[in-house]
């Protein structure tokens, strides 16, 4: 029930939201968020962190003659995936009270739709359900993007959707195809597919069939192409949903979806996986040094880190896997804050360009500290969220193999040069004309970045609080793969 | 039985009440009539019947079938109040015509015999051909009238000659008795049958407007006046797929090996074309008419897959289509009319300046385009859960995949030009409550069926 209730809460909130007027619908939809939050701290309070299983779980018939089912529940990945979304989602709505914009009702009604579609996600055990949200939840994010983001949206947005799209099509069809291998009369539970005795001839095309869905979605490298204008040209919210919790169903579909289906087709193309991955966090981290624009800055070294994500999770060791998990959380994390400083700068200056920023430090120390905290976080430095993350997915990496370790090992040091390359950029050297008048924090972007930082260090000290909800989840989703 | 009696009494009735000064009650009679036709369909339910002899057999298939199509004509009617003039002479001939088309696709739902097929195809054609041409002032309509029914009338002639063949080769109209023949004989059949074979094929596919016998569809569809060309494109078209899924299941299912690599070109090609010539065009109502080609592609596919989960999926696709058609067709007519614009451009600022009017659109876009929530995303999902099962036919669901995601792209320019495009000097367009009603209560049914599809797909 509890999980029904994380699932539908932010739906019927979003209706409410929908029908009130004018400025208190953004309040009412951070109130709802908030209540989320609850449900879902709640949720963790009652969960049984020793047991693998799905836990709060709800089967119900949905269309009973095809033996699809309305089946949800949380195992320890799920809860963790559940708990950044609905940890983010308040912080992202409240951080876009300092803008007016226009229809909010709809605005933040789409908000709350797309988190019913993101926890729909995370808790899906049965493949058409899964598929279901996982289209709700691209829908609203499309049209906040679209309707809402900068000048050159349409197009690019309209490429994002349909690209998309395009991906999950063929996940459609593998679901298909895997639901008629399924004994008897059929079902598209998610153990029976983990159960399907196929060759692996055709687990190497389904494989291709639900990789190509998940990589756009993430992205990998070579499917990327439409990541950083859609980040660039989105409004502050949408980059943050997009790119703090959506690309995150990409990696958690590898993880349910992928690996534990058609393990004999992971066997025969992981090599390959990890050669694109890598050579995504290489490629990423190099484009981004050569970025002006901040929010495309931000974009690639989100690819290059997601590819890191990506490579540790095809390791299929338990490093790379714990690590895959906790790094979408810090990722998360970090991210929103990088976007919402952004919105910060821009919102008072207007440009997002480096050479037009500068000497930030001067008049703002608690900006300049906040920022300094998520970027060093984003960095990996020891102690922050990023550092357990990116330490285990290398090491992860580096059982698999030493010389993609070592390549892999790059996306720290690069991601340092082109952090603090933007940092000295914007926050050092001399003020420009349009950094004059650079106030600092409101309240409002405090009440934003507190709980964003206090995420950084408690990931990064006490990471265990986390690797332990997902541990039995990971070492049960090992004994599907390597059986 | 009943429901074409009935069917055929009212639209005389019609007529003659078409005498009367007043117009107004036309429309709501028309509608009373369908509610009664679709009550008393019903009936049927899981009672199996024949009539005249074994031309007719009213069973659960014929009822379904016949059920969404009056549902369907139920909803595209009270658009008509926007086609129609009230003062127009010929006001009840149109309702009168619609009915007797509606006779004649039910009767090519439940005929035996092939000589129903005949007639029914031709009592819902030459309905269909006035009706293209009705517009008597547009020359576009004239020209839609004249090519539609040069080309049916073309095509109907070789229909016949495929029949004639078959009962030239058997020795029988009845699809049954051809069947029992054709599975005695092993499958083996003689040239003469080979051939008639062939030419029913070709004479439908042109009915359901499938390439490339397609032709006629996009000039025609744009000449005639849009409330029958939403006819055209739901009803006909669900009455011309499932009397052909009949057709084959009951008469030539032994005979699968010889029609099969036809009708998977014709399938491949529907969907190509239909899909392809979609996207470069830039007047709406074509984009619909080459949506309308690639739908039937859609259900093509389920027709070949020819296993026990093809008649659901056709059932369920056309509802699911015929629905989200009528609502795209009823709102592009209002805003291309009053806007004088039927392209793309012409939806600018929708989102604007009539909310409803524009989130009726979306629905019955995501639906055509497939989307999750909507109808149309089952119906797609059953089609490809039919071909899947069909062993061997994988490389069609992946083609099928990627003229969807080519369906997309054109589907959410609509949406796109409609939410993030200014309005402009667009004003907001006149709508009257009703017709909102109908366009909300429409898509509320989409939704519906995109959460419990079991409504309708368990059905048969």
């Amino acid at each position: 029930m509890m999980t029904a209730l994380l699932l539908f809460w932010p739906a019927l909130a979003g209706i409410l939201v929908l029908l009130i007027k004018g400025k208190g619908a953004k309040t009412v939809a951070f109130v709802a968020a908030l209540v989320e939050f609850a449900f879902a701290l709640f949720a963790v309070s009652g969960f049984d962190t020793l047991s693998a299983h799905a836990q709060f779980a709800l089967n119900l018939p949905w269309i009973e003659s095809a033996g699809i089912r309305f089946s949800i529940g949380m195992d320890g990945i799920s809860l963790l995936m559940v708990l950044l979304t609905t940890f983010l989602i308040p912080l992202i709505v409240l951080s876009s009270f300092k803008h007016e914009y226009r229809s909010p009702n709809v605005f933040y009604a789409l908000i709350l739709f797309m988190q019913t579609g993101l926890i729909g996600v995370f808790v899906a055990l049965d493949a058409f359900l899964f598929y279901f949200f996982w289209e709700v939840a691209l829908i609203p994010v499309y049209f906040i993007a679209a309707i809402w983001g900068g000048a050159n949206r349409v197009p690019v947005t309209f490429k994002f959707f349909v690209y998309t799209i395009f991906g999950s099509l063929f996940m459609l069809a593998a679901f298909v195809y895997l639901y008629f291998q399924t004994p008897g009369s059929h079902s598209s539970d998610v153990n029976t597919f983990y159960q399907l005795p196929l060759d692996a001839a055709t687990q190497s095309w389904i494989f291709w069939f639900l990789f190509v869905a998940f990589a756009i979605k993430m992205p990998v490298f070579p499917f990327h192409t439409w990541q950083p204008d859609t980040y660039t040209e989105s409004p502050p919210q949408a980059s943050m949903l997009l790119a703090g919790i959506m690309l995150k169903m990409g990696i958690y579909g590898v993880i349910r979806w992928l690996l534990p289906v058609v393990p004999l087709g992971v066997s025969q193309w992981d090599e390959l996986v990890l050669i694109l991955a890598i050579i995504g966090i290489v490629y990423g981290s190099v484009i981004a040094i050569r970025q002006h624009d901040l929010k495309r800055l931000i974009a690639y070294s989100s690819f290059a880190h997601v590819g890191l994500i990506a490579a540790g999770i095809f390791t299929l060791n338990e490093q790379g896997l714990q690590g895959g998990v906790i790094q979408m959380l810090s990722h998360g994390i970090n991210v929103v804050g990088l976007f919402f400083i952004i919105d910060i700068i821009f919102s008072r200056t207007q440009t997002r360009e480096i050479n037009n920023l500068g000497g930030i430090t001067q008049t703002t120390p608690a900006l300049s500290i906040f920022f300094m905290i998520l970027m060093l976080g984003s960095i990996a430095l020891p102690l922050t969220n990023g550092f357990v993350g990116e330490f285990l997915l290398l090491s992860g990496v580096f059982q698999y193999n030493n010389w993609f370790g070592g390549i892999a090992g790059l996306t720290i040091i690069l991601g340092a040069v082109y952090m603090l390359r933007m940092f000295q950029g914007v926050m050092f050297g001399t003020k420009t004309a349009n950094t004059d008048n650079f106030t600092d924090l409101t309240l409002n972007e405090k009440a934003v970045l507190i709980p964003l930082v206090i995420m950084v260090f408690w990931i990064g000290l006490f990471p265990n609080t986390f690797l332990s909800i997902s541990e039995p989840a990971v070492g049960n989703l090992l004994n599907i793969i390597n059986r | 039985m009943t429901s074409i009696i009935l069917l055929s009494v009212f639209g005389i009735a019609n007529l003659f009440i078409g005498f009367l000064k007043s117009k107004r009650i036309l429309l709501p009679l028309a509608l009373l009539f369908l509610v009664v036709v679709f009550g008393v369909n019903l009936i049927g339910w899981n009672n199996t019947q024949t009539y005249f002899n074994n031309m007719l057999t009213i069973d659960n298939y014929a009822v379904a079938f016949t059920g969404i199509m009056t549902l369907s004509t139920l909803l595209i009617l009270p658009f008509s109040q926007h086609y129609l003039q009230e003062d127009d002479q010929n006001l009840a001939e149109f309702y009168s015509l619609l009915l007797f088309a509606l006779v004649g696709a039910i009767m090519m739902v439940s005929y035996e015999n092939m000589l129903m097929l005949f007639v029914g195809i031709e009592i819902l054609s030459i309905a269909m051909y006035i009706l293209a041409g009705s517009d008597k002032r547009s020359l576009r309509s004239n020209e839609a009238a004249l090519k539609y029914f040069l080309m049916g009338a073309f095509f109907t002639g070789i229909l016949l000659f495929g029949i004639v063949l078959i009962y030239g080769a058997t020795g029988t109209f009845n699809v049954t008795e051809i069947g029992t023949t054709q599975a005695m004989n092993d499958g083996v059949m003689n040239t003469m049958f080979v051939l008639g074979l062939l030419l029913v094929v070709i004479g439908i596919s042109f009915k359901i407007s499938a390439a490339p016998f397609h032709f006629w569809t996009p000039d025609v569809y744009e000449g005639t006046p849009t409330l029958f060309t939403s006819f055209m494109s739901t009803v006909v078209k669900t009455a011309g797929v499932a009397a052909f899924y009949k057709l084959m299941v009951a008469a030539f299912a032994a005979s699968y090996a010889t029609w099969f690599p036809t009708l998977i070109a014709i399938t491949v090609l529907t969907l190509v074309v239909g899909n392809i010539g979609a996207v470069v065009q830039r007047s709406a109502k074509r984009m619909l008419a080459y949506s309308s080609i690639s739908h039937a592609g859609y259900l093509l596919m389920s027709l070949i897959a020819f296993n026990e989960r093809s008649d659901s999926s056709i059932l369920f696709y056309s509802f699911a289509y015929s629905i989200a058609t009528v609502a795209a067709f009823g709102v592009m007519k209002l805003v291309s009319d009053q806007r004088g614009d039927e392209t793309f451009e012409g939806f600018a600022g929708l989102g604007k300046t009539n909310p409803l009017l524009a989130f009726a659109m979306t629905v019955s876009m995501c639906s055509l385009a497939g989307i999750p929530l909507t109808a149309g995303f089952f119906g797609k999902f059953f089609v490809f859960a039919a071909v899947v099962e069909a062993s061997g036919l994988m490389w069609l669901v992946v083609v099928a995949v990627l003229m969807a995601a080519v369906g997309i792209y054109y589907y959410f320019k609509v949406v796109v030009a409609m939410y993030m495009h200014p309005a402009g000097n667009y004003e907001k367009v006149q709508v009257n409550s009703f017709t909102t009603f109908m366009l909300m209560l429409i898509s509320a049914l989409t939704i519906l069926l995109g959460i419990a599809p079991a409504l309708v797909s368990d059905l048969i």
